[in-house]
């Protein structure tokens, strides 16, 4: 029984041994790699770092504005007014066609149930009126 | 165990027989067992003191092996942790209020020269000066050659610049990485931003530190390697300050002016969102202070925070509204306004030597800013208690603003107080403060009285300052200062829906002769918005402006100061998500002043 036991338990000694091996050379190929991809990850935040500099310096106000001049007959943009301040209630919506079950009729061809899009633009004007904008005049003398 | 009887019998009979005392063989057999016994304690104690003795031995060395391989170990980065973004940034990022970048920092490489590796040190001067413009070929070369062993030629270049470098492909030219601060928005803040250079330089690396601005006077927490992943939010807007500084800035072309500040600031949590002053200059390449002249004259001065003027009428209100904290006056209560008044050797006089008088309402004083009326008011208050409402508000002492240069700008304040100082200081002369002081004590009137300290961080907190004017006088001071642009000096500022309330100020400079030159005027128009519920305090000034349209030059604020912040007003409200409103009837007790 003994020299069993003995055999027994040099056979698991050895395969400790070889899978210690193992671990230690899967843990330094791990490490390694690990330290790969930190220094990816190192080089990544720097170019994000860049990136979002970039992203500034493209986004820099000035540089907006000189683009928004160029392209003012396409976009046709303009510094936000009071007068365009508005509240919901002034919004012309489209009205509604009837729903087919309270007239009784059916709905045409082509209109279904939900309001059609808004294609055109949408005229809002705020309490303000923009006419009260124009120059008063005391205003006259100075351009 | 086998015990030996302490009186065997054989013995003792034996011992009877031959008439020995028995005794003496139990004390035998009894010193035998005690010494067997103590033989064998002690040989147990010994054996345990070696057990321990090796157990401490191996404990010590153990620690010992251990101390010594940590100590002879080369160090190691920890592997196994994950890094954050502070490895990679050395200095926190500035941004604005909505985390728009201001300040950032950018990866590039510094060029340095070894000489005792350079294969032809005459042909890399030659090229490296057609890199770099600022180089010169022939100094280049003469250090180069006097048998140094290292030079700096570059403390940051491009990546352009860099391959060309590469392309010289000279061994004794080296890269070393640097991280340099970046300002993607030019000069846009720039004197709150300041700039930053390096400080210590190594060949791995070199020290970024704050020269001026915000990033001097937070040099440490940018630094700090704990928050450097954490960006330092302003309270800044950066769309705000780009269109206010475009509008000022077309405002001083056209107005002629030698400079122009700007600020505009919450009146409830004292957070600046646009500090401007022209001419400005671009603090990714900081130009150099002036070496001869006035430093006012500079790109580098900040006159919203370091331009410490007269700044004129602006204070006629601080003396009415302590007035009226104190009981003295109502806002009805009569002044005697008849000018122009001697006192002593000196005349005061209104401008342009109109005459009010004889009597004026204190609002009336506000509205047709009368200098007689609010001396006479100042002489009511008394200097004591003059002195003691401007300290309160905040104008004699350097504003608590986050930059390096707010504790040098402290106003200049009259040492003795006689009669006729009390007077001047009432409506603004002999009296100096920056913009930034104006605007924290217009705040302080907005804010219903209750003091704000300006601060260019971002924290969104009304601020719980002490309560300096009770809410009805402020509510008063309010009023009157609607009244000014309704009907007085600044009607250029009534920008419909937005209800301004502010007062114009128009001090001549100081010349170097003593005296005061009437073509140098500095003007400012200070003012809060909406007047019913005020939220935002702007104050505009201009050095040395002129309006040129009429026939003759004008220099008074109402001209110059007021339509550039009506047009500030008129563009940033809608910014700001201000709903114009229109205007009910006037408020109770606001008397028509026109005849």
């Amino acid at each position: 029984m003994r020299p069993v036991l003995y055999v027994l338990s040099f056979m698991l000694v050895m395969g400790l041994a070889f899978w210690a091996y193992r671990e230690n050379y899967a843990t330094q190929h791990q490490l390694k790699d690990m330290g790969k991809l930190q220094d990816e990850i190192a080089s990544l935040r720097e170019a994000l770092t860049l990136q979002r500099a970039e992203w500034a310096y493209l986004n820099r106000p000035e540089r907006l504005r000189d683009l928004a001049t160029a392209n003012f007959d396409r976009l046709g943009l303009l510094p936000l007014e009071a007068a365009q301040f508005g509240a919901a209630a002034e919004v012309t919506y489209p009205v509604a066609s009837p729903a087919p079950g309270e007239t009784g009729e059916v709905a045409p061809e082509g209109l279904s149930e939900d309001l059609p899009a808004i294609t055109d633009p949408v005229e809002v004007s705020g309490a303000l009126a923009p006419e009260t904008q124009a120059a008063k005049p005391g205003d006259k003398e100075f351009p | 165990m086998i015990r030996t009887p302490l009186r065997p019998l054989a013995r003792i009979l034996s011992a009877r027989q031959k008439g020995e005392n028995p005794d003496s063989i139990e004390r035998e057999n009894l010193r035998l067992r005690h010494e067997a016994i103590r033989d064998k304690s002690r040989l147990r104690s010994e054996g345990r003191l070696l057990f321990l003795g090796l157990g401490f031995l191996a404990a010590f060395s153990t620690i010992g092996a251990r101390m010594g391989l940590l100590a002879a170990t080369e160090p190691m980065e920890p592997r196994a942790a994950a890094t954050g973004a502070e490895i990679t940034a050395q200095r926190a990022d500035i941004t604005d209020r909505n985390g728009r970048i201001l300040a950032t920092n950018m990866q590039t490489y510094a060029l340095y020269a070894q000489p005792k590796d350079m294969v032809d040190p005459v042909r890399v001067s030659k090229e490296l000066a057609a890199i770099f413009p600022e180089l010169d070929a022939a100094t280049l070369e003469r250090r180069l050659t006097d048998g140094r062993s290292f030079l700096w030629i570059r403390k940051v270049m491009s990546p352009e610049q860099m391959q060309k470098v590469h392309e010289i492909g000279d061994p004794g030219l080296l890269f070393g990485p640097r991280e340099m601060r970046l300002y993607p928005n030019g000069t846009l803040a720039a004197h709150v931003l300041g700039g930053a250079s390096f400080g210590a330089e190594g060949v791995q690396s070199a020290e970024v530190i704050g020269t001026a601005g915000i990033e001097k006077a937070l040099d440490a927490r940018l630094r700090d390697p704990a928050q450097a992943g954490t960006p330092l939010q302003l309270s800044l807007d950066l769309t705000l300050q780009a269109s206010i500084e475009e509008l000022l800035g077309t405002g001083m072309n056209m107005l002629n002016a030698k400079g122009a500040a700007a600020i505009l600031m919450d009146v409830h949590t004292g957070e600046i969102l646009t500090l401007a002053s022209l001419p400005a200059f671009d603090p990714n390449d900081r130009p150099n202070p002036l070496v001869k002249g006035d430093a006012g004259d500079s790109p580098l001065f900040n006159r919203a925070v370091q331009g410490v003027y007269e700044l004129g009428s602006t204070f006629k209100i601080f003396t009415v509204a302590n007035a009226m904290q104190l009981g003295l006056v109502t806002p009805e209560t009569m002044i005697d306004a008849n000018a122009p008044m001697r006192v002593g050797r000196f005349t005061i006089k209104e401008f342009q030597n109109k005459n009010y008088g004889p009597k004026l309402s204190v609002e009336n004083i506000i509205v047709k800013s009368s200098n007689v009326g609010t001396a006479n008011l100042a002489m009511l208050v008394g200097a004591e208690r003059q002195a003691a409402f401007m300290q309160a508000i905040g104008l004699f002492d350097a504003t608590p603003v986050e930059l390096v240069e707010a504790p040098g700008a402290k106003p200049i304040v009259p040492k003795k107080w006689p009669d006729i100082t009390v007077m001047t200081t009432a409506y603004g002369h002999g009296i100096a403060a920056s913009p930034m002081h104006l605007a924290a004590a217009y705040a302080t009137i907005a804010n219903g009285g209750v003091k704000v300290t300006p601060t260019l961080l971002r924290g969104g907190v009304p601020q719980n300052g002490p309560r300096i004017l009770s809410q009805q006088v402020a509510t008063d001071a309010i009023r009157m200062l609607r009244g000014v642009v309704q009907h007085g000096t600044a009607t250029l500022a009534d920008v419909p829906g937005y209800m301004v309330a502010g007062k114009t100020g128009t001090a001549e400079k100081p010349n170097k002769a003593g005296g005061y030159d009437t073509d140098k005027v500095v003007n400012t128009f200070a003012s809060m918005f909406p007047a019913n519920d005020p939220k935002y305090v702007l104050v505009v000034t201009l050095d040395e402006p002129v309006e040129t349209t009429g026939d003759t030059p004008r220099r008074t604020a109402g001209w110059t100061a007021v339509p550039v912040a009506a047009e500030i007003i008129r563009r940033v409200a809608p910014l700001l998500g201000l709903r114009p409103q229109v205007e009910p009837a006037p408020l109770d007790g606001l008397t028509a002043v026109s005849n």
